[in-house]
């Protein structure tokens, strides 16, 4: 009789076990307010880490009542979550290889958002002697420098096939060097970090290396580190930032509405100036600039920083 | 030195004035992995109990292979799970990419072979005397079984607690199918405390980063206590 009572009771522990457990896992489901859209955005790092993002999300649910997730990832990895189509909109700074994205299919509405430059950051003492140099001419002092076996002289690079890494590439072969066999693994001189821009600097930092940086992240990261700006000038350092949907053809049950209100947020006047102000008060200067008021000088179409996608 | 100082010191200042930030990152890494543990314990204790008291051919073998997979790589977990609910894949369907459901699964099947393993570890240790009294005794199948988990209930008890503690203390999973995602509501977040480190340390916040890293250990002891005055009792 007792071994009965005993049996029963484990029973209905175990139907509470398996009740707890089952609300455990819809809750996650089923939003608290049903009336929120959600919009997933794959971002590169750098707008991430710099909080801009975090700013201008802040505002876009206040005024669509809808939630931003936001999965901060390099330009790679984000273009790898789109064409698998597990986000909406893509954030990424790679004019190639969204053009391969998007003739592809699997992207459209392009929009460019913001600009900045690229710098070449490394230790005060600069081993190499690349301040004020051409950022190819640096490029190449350092290598030399490098493989000659100096230990002071070490780049590290992002590794990672981001926007960033994508930039440093186009450097080494504008300087007249094959990345794959040249550069990559040609010697202790130069390290890939296969991470984030924030804790690439951060790893710069520790070994006292040059690397280079999108001038957002670094004035952000600027106080914990004892690096310097040493070469912030030449075309090629140029950095353009657009934002583009999924295309819907390819995923149809994609939030497409969302994603194009996301993109014409980003190119409204007040957007605009809310990014080419941000930062400013923290750092000093803009982290960013606003695209629309330098279209030309960026080399994009006034379509491509102004018209609102349908 | 100081820097560590200085960071342990903000750290209890944010664990003290309870940072809102920081309570809801611990909050959701329990609320995941006890989740996570609870379905593990599900499948893993009758699954445990069926291979020990089981004759089939290949037990042997498939008790080796389970204790293999005790060493299963988080990333790997992750990786599978990435590819299996990805929008591509099978279940992609489902849309759980980057939700914490996604982080439950992957921490469930993460932790589901170290909990396979140690039941069968707890239910073969049981004294062979109790086994064949009850036997003698002419126990059916069932009572036979409720008995011997009885005997066992400690050490399935300690099996539990470690599979919380693999679960919450993983990064390589939760960061790739959940994406570290922090949303305005706290169901649609997946930062947990250990990917919470990764970033908050990249990002420089040491003292985040420490606070984030005392509360992960002060809730694996406050388990340890818990499990240890159920198993004195």
């Amino acid at each position: 009789m007792r071994r009965r009572t005993l049996f029963a009771v484990a029973t209905v522990m175990v139907a509470l076990l398996l009740i707890c457990g089952c609300t455990g896992t819809t809750q996650p489901d089923t939003p608290v307010d049903t009336e929120k859209q959600q919009l997933r955005i794959a971002t590169t790092t750098s707008l991430y880490d710099t909080k801009l993002l975090d700013r201008l999300s802040a505002i876009f649910e206040e005024e669509h009542n809808a939630e931003v997730l936001i999965v901060s990832a390099g330009t790679g990895k984000a273009i790898e979550y789109g064409q698998r189509g597990d986000v909406d909109v893509l954030m990424v700074h790679d004019r190639a290889r969204e053009d391969v994205f998007l003739a592809d299919g699997y992207g459209t509405n392009r929009r460019v958002f913001a600009y900045n430059y690229f710098i070449i950051v490394g230790p005060e003492s600069d081993p190499a002697a690349i301040k004020g140099l051409q950022p190819e001419e640096a490029f190449t002092a350092i290598r030399e420098k490098g493989m000659a076996g100096d230990a002071d002289v070490i780049f590290v690079s992002r590794g990672d096939a981001s926007g960033t890494h994508s930039k440093e590439k186009a450097i080494w072969k504008s300087a007249g060097f094959n990345y794959s066999t040249d550069v990559q693994g040609s010697g202790d001189w130069y390290q890939e970090a296969g991470t984030g821009m924030g804790a690439t600097l951060s790893m710069t930092n520790e070994k006292q290396a040059y690397t280079l940086s999108d001038i957002g992240t670094y004035l952000a990261y600027k106080g914990d580190l004892d690096l310097v700006t040493l070469v912030d000038e030449g075309d090629i350092l140029l950095n353009v930032y657009c934002a583009m949907q999924i295309n819907p053809e390819k995923y149809p049950d994609i939030n497409s509405t969302i994603a194009k209100d996301w993109i014409n947020f980003m190119i409204s006047d007040d957007v605009q100036k809310e990014i080419a102000s941000f930062g400013v008060d923290q750092y000093g200067q803009p982290l960013f600039y606003a695209a629309q008021d330098d279209w030309e000088k960026i080399g994009v179409t006034l379509a491509e920083v102004t018209d609102p996608v349908l | 030195m100081y820097e560590i100082i200085e960071g342990f010191l903000e750290a209890v200042e944010l664990i003290i004035t309870l940072d809102p930030d920081v309570m809801a990152i611990s909050a959701r890494s329990v609320i995941i992995s006890f989740a996570a543990t609870i379905f593990a314990t599900m499948i893993a204790v009758p699954l445990g109990a069926a291979i020990n008291f089981g004759t089939f051919r290949g037990k042997k073998s498939l008790i080796n292979l389970i204790q293999t997979l005790y060493a299963l790589p988080t990333v790997i977990v992750g990786l599978l799970i990435f590819l299996l609910i990805s929008r591509v894949g099978p279940f992609g369907f489902m849309r759980l990419l980057f939700t914490p459901t996604a982080m439950i699964i992957a921490q469930t099947v993460l932790v589901l072979p170290i909990m396979t393993g140690l039941t069968i570890s707890a239910l073969s240790g049981v004294d062979p005397v109790i086994r064949d009294t009850l036997h003698s005794l002419g126990a059916t199948r069932l009572q036979f079984l409720v008995n011997i988990m009885k005997e066992a209930r400690f050490a399935i008890l300690a099996t539990v607690a470690v599979g919380f503690g693999r679960a919450i203390s993983e990064v390589g999973a939760a960061i790739l199918v959940g994406g570290n995602i922090m949303a305005s509501s706290f169901m649609s977040s997946t930062r947990v405390l250990t990917t919470a480190i990764s970033l908050e340390t990249s990002m420089g916040n040491i003292p985040k980063s420490i606070a984030l890293g005392i509360i992960l250990l002060v809730i694996a002891l406050g388990v340890n206590l818990i499990i240890t005055t159920i198993q004195h009792r």
